[in-house]
């Protein structure tokens, strides 16, 4: 069956196209959407493989207790996944507008370490 | 030959990553057949403490002290946002021929607002109050009722924003937030057998009044996470929107 | 009929999550970003995890890219009033 392993896939071609842009990325925005993106992929596997094939939700508001459902431990850690991948995100994106303001330049290529920078006024 | 460093660098690693990766998953049991000894173990011990989603159960209960870090993660994540996006005196300077204007809004846009902050925050309460029952819970009841208050940006302006703001009350908002989840906790203490474990009647399941702290606890992680994400996006809004001065008059 | 939903919607997450990368303009990039967001959400949703999807769709739909569009504003104002200044350093 194409679902034993699709959702495996997805989630790892997902860390993968993020991984590829983090690399090539020329703008410090672009940067930190794809390292979201790395991270989503993360929500995908753990949901993967908390889920059952016939499973419903684990949500025992209107079905018996002995339904078959997804697992709840794997669902709760996704949550913590999503909440703490935005505070990250957040304070990244807030990092990143500082370097603006400072360096005036997002492009990852032009921002030559400090320490070079230093470097170089010692010298001229 | 320096700038393409990263990117053969990059290709290696990923190439060995996608082999290893995709090796390691290909092991895994097939999706959906995998067996969930915890995940049992977790549904029988929510229904212990009549909690009929049991995903809460999870988070709130079982792993309640892991969801306190999470929540300090988030409160020392919003205030480090909050400091590096101050502004400066300088900034402040050179920004001087703008302002924070009610820029030009359509009138649709406005009306869209107002309709639907009342339906918004209905929804936000619910989703809040109900985390126990239905899907739902403080962190996504937090977001909805943080974005209601964006609508109120959209169908007023910012200074409307900007006002409730400085009065401190977001700032207040998110200090309770965090010390409520930790008072309930020392509750616990007090009143129960440890930090965070239930000390109220958990009530007949499936019920409004019932899992014990939960709701309360969900109520006091919505305050934090809704006062966190206003305060950030605030702080982004005050960065990213000026407008000259003379098209704001 | 379960089953193909949650195939399409595991094939469209990985297609919008290609697209999110590869959408080098950052302000268009946030878009696809919210896109992304929302079938992310709806895959969790098949993927029987409301409470995930929940939250995945208005963090990841609605607070992220708002966030997104505006520090790619402020990024933009910082960077033109260096160059009007002309004290960027030039790239080597």
């Amino acid at each position: 069956m194409t679902l034993d392993w699709l959702p495996y896939a997805v989630a790892g071609w997902v860390f993968l196209a993020g991984c590829y842009g983090l690399v090539t990325s020329r703008h410090l925005v672009h940067t930190v959407v794809c390292l979201s993106i790395v991270q989503s992929s993360t929500y995908l596997l753990l949901l993967a493989i908390g889920w059952t094939r016939g499973g419903t939700a684990p949500v025992y508001a209107d079905i018996g207790r002995h339904r078959k459902v997804a697992d709840p431990v794997v669902q709760a850690m996704t949550l913590t996944d999503i909440v703490v991948g935005a505070a990250v995100t957040a304070l990244l994106l807030a990092l990143t507008v500082q370097v603006a303001k400072r360096r005036g330049s997002v492009d990852p290529r032009e921002l030559r370490s400090l320490e070079e920078e230093s470097r170089e006024e010692r010298a001229g | 030959m320096r700038r393409q460093l990263p990117l053969v660098l990059g290709v290696l690693g990923g190439a060995a990553l996608a082999v290893t990766g995709f090796r390691a998953l290909a092991a895994l049991p097939g999706a959906g057949h995998v067996p969930h000894p915890y995940g049992e173990r977790a549904v029988a011990d929510a229904f212990h403490h009549d909690t009929a989603n049991a995903v809460v159960a999870v988070t709130l209960d079982q792993r309640g002290f892991d969801t306190l870090g999470e929540e300090l993660i988030l409160l020392a994540a919003a205030i480090g946002t909050v400091l590096l996006l101050r502004r400066l005196t300088a900034e402040a300077e050179e920004d001087a021929p703008h302002e924070y204007g009610p820029g030009e809004i359509f009138e649709g846009v406005r009306l869209v607002g107002y309709v639907l902050l009342p339906v918004t925050l209905l929804v936000g309460g619910y989703v809040v109050l109900h985390g126990h029952l239905s899907p739902g819970g403080g962190f996504q009841g937090g977001t909805v009722l943080a974005s209601a208050l964006y609508l109120a940006y959209l169908a007023a302006d910012h200074r409307t924003l900007e006002r409730l703001r400085t009065a401190g009350l977001l700032d207040t908002a998110e200090g309770l937030g965090a010390f409520g989840y930790v008072a309930i906790g020392l509750a616990g203490l007090v009143a129960g057998s440890g930090f965070l474990a239930d000390w109220l009647p958990t009530g007949t399941v499936r019920d409004l009044r019932s899992s014990g702290t939960l709701p309360l606890l969900n109520v006091s992680i919505a305050v934090e996470v809704g006062a966190a994400f206003v305060l950030v996006v605030a702080k982004f809004l005050e960065q990213a929107i000026l407008v000259p001065r003379e098209e704001a008059s | 009929m379960n089953a193909w939903i949650l195939g399409v919607l595991l094939v469209l997450t990985a297609v919008t999550a290609t697209a999110v990368v590869l959408t080098r303009d950052p302000g268009r990039q946030a878009a696809v970003l919210s896109a992304y967001g929302l079938v992310l959400g709806m895959t969790m949703l098949a993927l029987a995890a409301p409470d995930v999807a929940l939250s995945q769709i208005g963090v990841g739909t609605a607070a992220v890219p708002l966030i997104v569009v505006l520090a790619i504003a402020r990024c933009e104002r910082a960077t033109n009033r260096s160059r009007e200044r002309g004290d960027r350093s030039e790239p080597r």
